[in-house]
């Protein structure tokens, strides 16, 4: 077969739906309109936490336009996404957890009309104590339990594990730095408010469209909730105008949408207000931290300990694994030879939080890179020095019984620092002015699916006609991060066309085979996986029959341009489109399956699932900041981000991910907060909730390193989540740098870098931060013995054929 | 989506059919110009008028006169904002207009934000620019359908803020603005037509229309106008400063105006501020003097975004800002 370099794969091709996109013809789920549609409002709890006493829907019912009202009594059963917390109701049945927490819906000829009706619905609550602080919820409940599931009071799930002999490992420290971090929690913002239409047929059909990351957990749900067999079930995720993690699991206007649809036998259509999506929330979890490392004078790190408490908001949402995240990723990036992790997930009356970029790990990365940099200053060391001598080699494991393939995060490291000339001018830029370096790992793809199954995690279908179009089927989820586009490159290449030539068909679950969702940062490598899997199988067909036509081997064969010819004598050549006639008149119609099942990987103990991947993807980050002496207002002037993609199979692609990433984290790491006040959030709103604008965005420097992992479809890595993992502890250190103030907290705002240069004058600690870790009842410690040093078990993902 | 209530538009021909309007519909209608803040606020539900008089057809409130060296200038209250933010004469003699102008809001809404609009700006609050939803989960407040001020519990009054960029930089200016109403037209200062009540905050009657902004002959006065706010865009000020000085040859100030934004319900004059600097020559000691009796006099208090206690410490350290910005400048050179 070809050798020849590659032809798409590693070009900056255009996006195969940004034109749609920039041109205003893409139909987001909010644009779908149906004949006979109907609009549905939700009406939101008014109280924190309280039980419900009565509903009183029959003003609301009388008024015009109203089809119907319903209530929890209409839709009795929970949901939940992981098995252990179902814990979620569609519409409130016995009580509200959160302002925001829906409690009815009306379904009215138009959305004004619903809108009215909201107004017209009497509750009857009685109000419960409101638990709304961390530190309130680690006590025992006043009144009482958010949920009465949780482990206990308020504390909803507890973990307690230990890889080796930390004790021994703290003894044989010459420095131990123990301190304590908040990460402030913050939420996703993306453009586009969540939107669902449901539609029942009269044939028994119930079809969906929602902007969602995981059209297949949505159609598992609704068939499991409403009883339908899931043939009965089509879940279509159209074109998602951004996700982040808010839109990664089934949400109640999705369930209630549904349910009006059967009832009234019409179409129904949700949008959320922007109000709504920061109640219906899942984003970051806020985070108080307890971090403990002990290193030898050179700065080897011995033992490791993190304690963590998780703010989770009312409901479990992806809590269990946020929490398994927050424990698990410390250990990837330098050698950790012991690590101990206590952390719980704690209820209380806020919007649940859930996954969120990076999911639950850049609370972790922050406090880990800031410590870092307070040990590299005790022990006089360069902090660059101090990560590149002490990295977790590759193809080895960890502590915790992780598995590192490929890594870049020397080479990150040592390109950001060149460009940035980080030896020469940390520690000495004028005051005011800093520098700050951090680095950060994280999954290509979780190793396990969330429900326990045998199945491929990707599944890729390939139609290829007579007339020479080639089609691509696939279930993931184009959110934005251009999915769409890998899926046609990589078949693209293949069969030597354009990215023009493909037709992409995604997350339909009638159309298309499964693929888990947008979440992750999977679906390059796992569903790509599956693409060149169903790819060389089509192509080894389309061969063999151009091989016959022009007397030669498949093996001496090239497929470019539009054409297969032999590659020492391009003029015996035949087009793809006349090809394809004769591969049909061959073989029959020209289809091709493929798929791809993660490799075994990760311990064996109970806990071991979250944290394992096929390959870690490995980013570092120089943040440069300008900090104003008088107003303490911080303005960063430059950001040097260097990533190890494995292989960027599209580089533009991969730079706007990055970019993307660091907007971001200038977000949360600067101004982005949740705060609430009387059990409201003080600002759900865009002006009012603070984000940056493109004047915060500074210059920034994307550096590719590729390490062409062997578990990626053509080398290739993640680079969705990874590159905002630095940026925030990158920032932290910049400022520390520049005015020699820790602020040990997010968002790191003028008026703390204000309060803290005041300490600084008056010769007190410079530090904002927290200063009391609460005791928790933890569980007795599960002590597994420590991986670390071990080299990697070599199990690489499979692919599987169809046929 | 977050929709409209109904209502009927109305769009007067003359600035006489809107007062006539205005005296008709009484307290069922309003006026709207750009309509950048009232159509989100009716959204919410602040306001719910059954007619908006539309004034964006008045060519009566488009003129710009004057404008050259020694002479007033005239500004139609029906300017957007865009228009204040880039005309050459305004850059040339009222510079601190013109970059006041340019720090309001975005690019878009200033394309639609008018100068009356701007200045009769209705006061902000966090506890009151919600919807209806979250004010009713909240129980309502002093501002709108309340009895409680969330702010301050014990207050009898409401205390959200001004938060006009152009009002404390036109009172700096010595601005007069025109107010037309059924009885005819009268002119008072700007500082005049502001009152410290949240609630009742501009004194201008409920039948007049604010419909000109005019600004005395440019003399030597130099003006400066800070901005406090988290972006570089789309943020209402937290705190503004602007100031106006005159000084002589010999550097001894001989007139000042200096005055706050964002920190009450008015814009505050520090006249405090004002008798530290004149007659004296701006050192540093008098401008850290002056700077000083903004910070004593602003009373900000937690109903906007950022700290109060942060944005109290940068009324020194902006004012100080604003006169270093204005007596750097070497007059007696």
């Amino acid at each position: 077969m070809q050798s020849e370099p590659l032809q798409v794969i590693g070009t900056s091709v255009r996006k195969v739906d940004a034109v749609r996109k920039v041109t205003g013809q893409t139909c987001y789920a909010g644009d779908i309109d149906l004949p006979r549609l109907l609009h549905c409002k939700l009406l939101r709890s008014t109280q924190p936490h309280a039980r419900l006493a009565g509903i009183d829907t029959q003003a609301a019912q009388a008024l015009p336009g109203i089809v119907a009202v319903i209530t929890g009594a209409d839709l009795p059963k929970p949901y939940g996404l992981l098995a252990a917390s179902i814990d979620e109701q569609p519409l409130a049945r016995d009580k509200v957890r959160f302002v925001g927490d829906p409690v009815a819906a009306v379904v009215a000829l138009s959305e004004e009309q619903a809108a009215a009706a909201l107004a017209q619905i009497k509750v009857d609550y009685l109000p419960l104590d409101p638990v709304m602080a961390l530190t309130q919820a680690v006590r025992a409940p006043t009144t009482e339990p958010i949920h009465a599931y949780a482990e206990q009071g308020n504390l909803q799930k507890m973990l307690a594990l230990q890889f080796g002999n930390v004790d021994q490992g703290f003894a044989a420290a010459d420095l131990i730095q123990e301190d304590l971090f908040f990460y402030e929690g913050n939420t996703h913002l993306p453009m586009e408010e969540h939107a669902t239409v449901a539609h029942y047929e009269a044939d028994g059909k119930l079809t969906v469209w929602s902007a969602t990351q995981t059209p297949h957990y949505l159609h598992r749900a609704l068939a499991g909730y409403f009883d339908l067999a899931p043939s009965r079930v089509r879940v279509i995720a159209p074109p998602t105008g951004g996700g982040f993690g808010g839109k990664a699991e089934p949400l109640n206007h999705e369930f209630v949408v549904a349910k009006l649809a059967m009832l009234t036998g019409r179409p129904v259509k949700i949008v959320l207000t922007r109000e709504e999506v920061f109640y219906t929330h899942r984003g970051r979890h806020p985070v108080l931290m307890r971090l403990k490392t002990g290193v030898k004078h050179n700065g080897a790190i011995t033992a490791m300990a993190f304690d963590a408490l998780l703010d989770g908001g009312a409901y479990g949402s992806y809590g269990i694994v946020t929490t398994h995240y927050v424990g698990a990723l410390q250990t990837v990036t330098y050698q950790v030879p012991t690590y101990r992790f206590q952390g719980a997930r704690l209820f209380t009356n806020k919007p649940p939080c859930g996954p969120k970029r990076g999911h639950g790990t850049p609370q972790p990365r922050f406090a880990l890179e800031i410590q870092l940099d307070k040990i590299a200053e005790k022990l006089a060391i360069n902090p660059l020095d101090l990560r590149l001598n002490h990295l977790a080699p590759p193809y080895s494991q960890t502590a915790n019984h992780l598995t590192i393939t490929t890594t870049g995060l020397g080479d990150c490291l040592q390109a950001v620092a060149d460009r940035a000339h980080f030896r020469e001018r940390y520690g000495h830029l004028p005051l005011g002015r800093g520098l700050g370096l951090a680095a950060g790992a994280y999954v290509t793809g979780a190793a396990r699916p969330i429900y326990a199954n045998q199945m491929p995690h990707a599944g890729v279908q390939l139609l290829v006609d007579r007339g020479g179009g080639v089609t691509i089927f696939c279930g993931s989820t184009d959110i934005g991060q251009g999915s769409d586009s890998v899926l046609a490159m990589i078949v693209a290449e293949e069969l030597g066309l354009t990215v023009a030539d493909i037709h992409v068909v995604t997350s339909d679950t009638a159309l298309t085979p499964v693929d888990l969702g947008s979440f992750s940062s999977r679906v390059t490598l796992m569903t790509g996986n599956a693409a060149l899997a169903a790819v060389q199988q089509m192509k080894a067909k389309l061969l063999q029959t151009a091989a016959r036509v022009l007397k030669v081997t498949s093996s001496q064969l090239v497929m470019q341009h539009g054409r297969i010819f032999v590659a020492e004598n391009a003029k015996r050549s035949i087009a793809f489109s006349d090809l394809v006639k004769l591969a049909e008149a061959e073989h029959g119609t020209l289809g091709a399956t493929g798929s791809y099942t993660p490799p075994e990987r990760g311990g064996r103990y109970k806990g071991s699932g979250l944290g394992p991947t096929p390959a870690y993807s490995y980013s570092a980050c120089i943040a440069e900041v300008q900090v104003d002496l008088e107003t303490a207002e911080l303005t960063v002037a430059k950001i040097w981000l260097a990533h190890d993609i494995g292989r960027a199979l599209n580089p533009i692609l991969v730079q706007g991910q990055i970019e993307g990433s660091v907007y971001m984290g200038l977000g949360e790491a600067l101004m982005e907060e949740q705060v609430f006040r009387r059990g409201l959030h003080k600002g759900p709103s865009m002006l009012d909730y603070k984000s940056p604008t493109f004047l915060e965005m500074p210059e920034i420097e994307t550096i590719l390193i590729e390490t062409n992992e062997p578990e990626g479809p053509y080398g290739a890595k993640e680079v969705g989540q990874g590159p905002l993992l630095p940026v925030m502890p990158a920032l932290a250190n910049a400022l520390f740098d520049a005015v020699g103030v820790r602020i040990d907290e997010t968002p790191i705002t003028a008026a703390k870098i204000f309060k803290a240069l005041q300490l600084q004058a008056k010769g007190a600690q410079a530090r904002i931060g927290p200063t009391h870790f609460p005791a928790v009842a933890y569980p007795e410690l599960l002590s597994v013995e420590s991986q670390w040093g071990q080299a990697a078990p070599g199990s690489a993902g499979h692919t599987g054929k169809g046929q | 989506m977050l929709r409209l209530p109904p209502f009927t538009y109305l769009a007067p021909r003359s600035l006489a059919e809107a007062v006539a309007l205005l005296g008709e519909h009484g307290p069922a209608a309003q006026l709207v110009a750009g309509g950048t803040d009232l159509y989100p606020s009716m959204k919410r539900r602040l306001f719910t008028p059954a007619k908006l008089i539309g004034l964006r057809g008045l060519t009566e409130l488009q003129q710009l006169s004057g404008g050259a060296a020694g002479t007033e200038t005239i500004l139609g209250a029906g300017l957007t904002l865009t228009q204040l933010a880039t005309h050459p004469l305004l850059a040339q003699h009222y510079p601190a207009l013109t970059q006041a102008a340019q720090l309001i809001s975005t690019p878009q809404l200033r394309n639609m934000g008018t100068l009356g609009g701007n200045l009769c700006l209705d006061t902000r609050c966090t506890y009151y620019n919600q919807s209806e939803e979250w004010r009713q989960a909240l129980g309502y407040c002093l501002k709108k359908a309340g009895h409680t001020c969330w702010v301050a519990p014990g207050s009898t009054h409401c205390l959200a803020v001004q938060s006009a960029d152009l009002a404390p930089v036109l009172i700096a200016l010595d601005a007069q603005v025109q107010l037309v109403g059924p009885l005819g037209e009268r002119w008072l200062p700007l500082a005049a037509l502001y009152q410290n009540d949240g609630l009742t905050y501009l004194t201008k009657a409920p039948n007049e229309i604010l419909s000109a902004v005019r600004l005395p002959p440019t003399t030597n006065q130099r003006v400066s106008y800070q901005k406090l706010r988290r972006r570089g865009a789309f943020d209402f000020p937290i705190l503004s400063v602007a100031v106006a000085l005159q000084q002589r040859a010999d550097g001894v100030c001989t007139a000042a105006r200096v005055v706050l934004g964002a920190v009450a319900s008015a814009p505050i004059r520090v006249t405090a501020a004002e008798r530290t600097l004149v007659g004296n020559k701006l050192d540093d000691e008098t401008l850290a003097a002056a700077a000083q009796a903004a910070f004593a006099q602003a009373k900000p208090l937690d109903n906007t975004d950022l700290t109060l206690a942060y944005r109290k410490q940068m009324v020194r350290i902006y004012t100080q800002r604003a006169l270093r910005t204005l007596a750097a400048q070497p007059e007696e050179k």
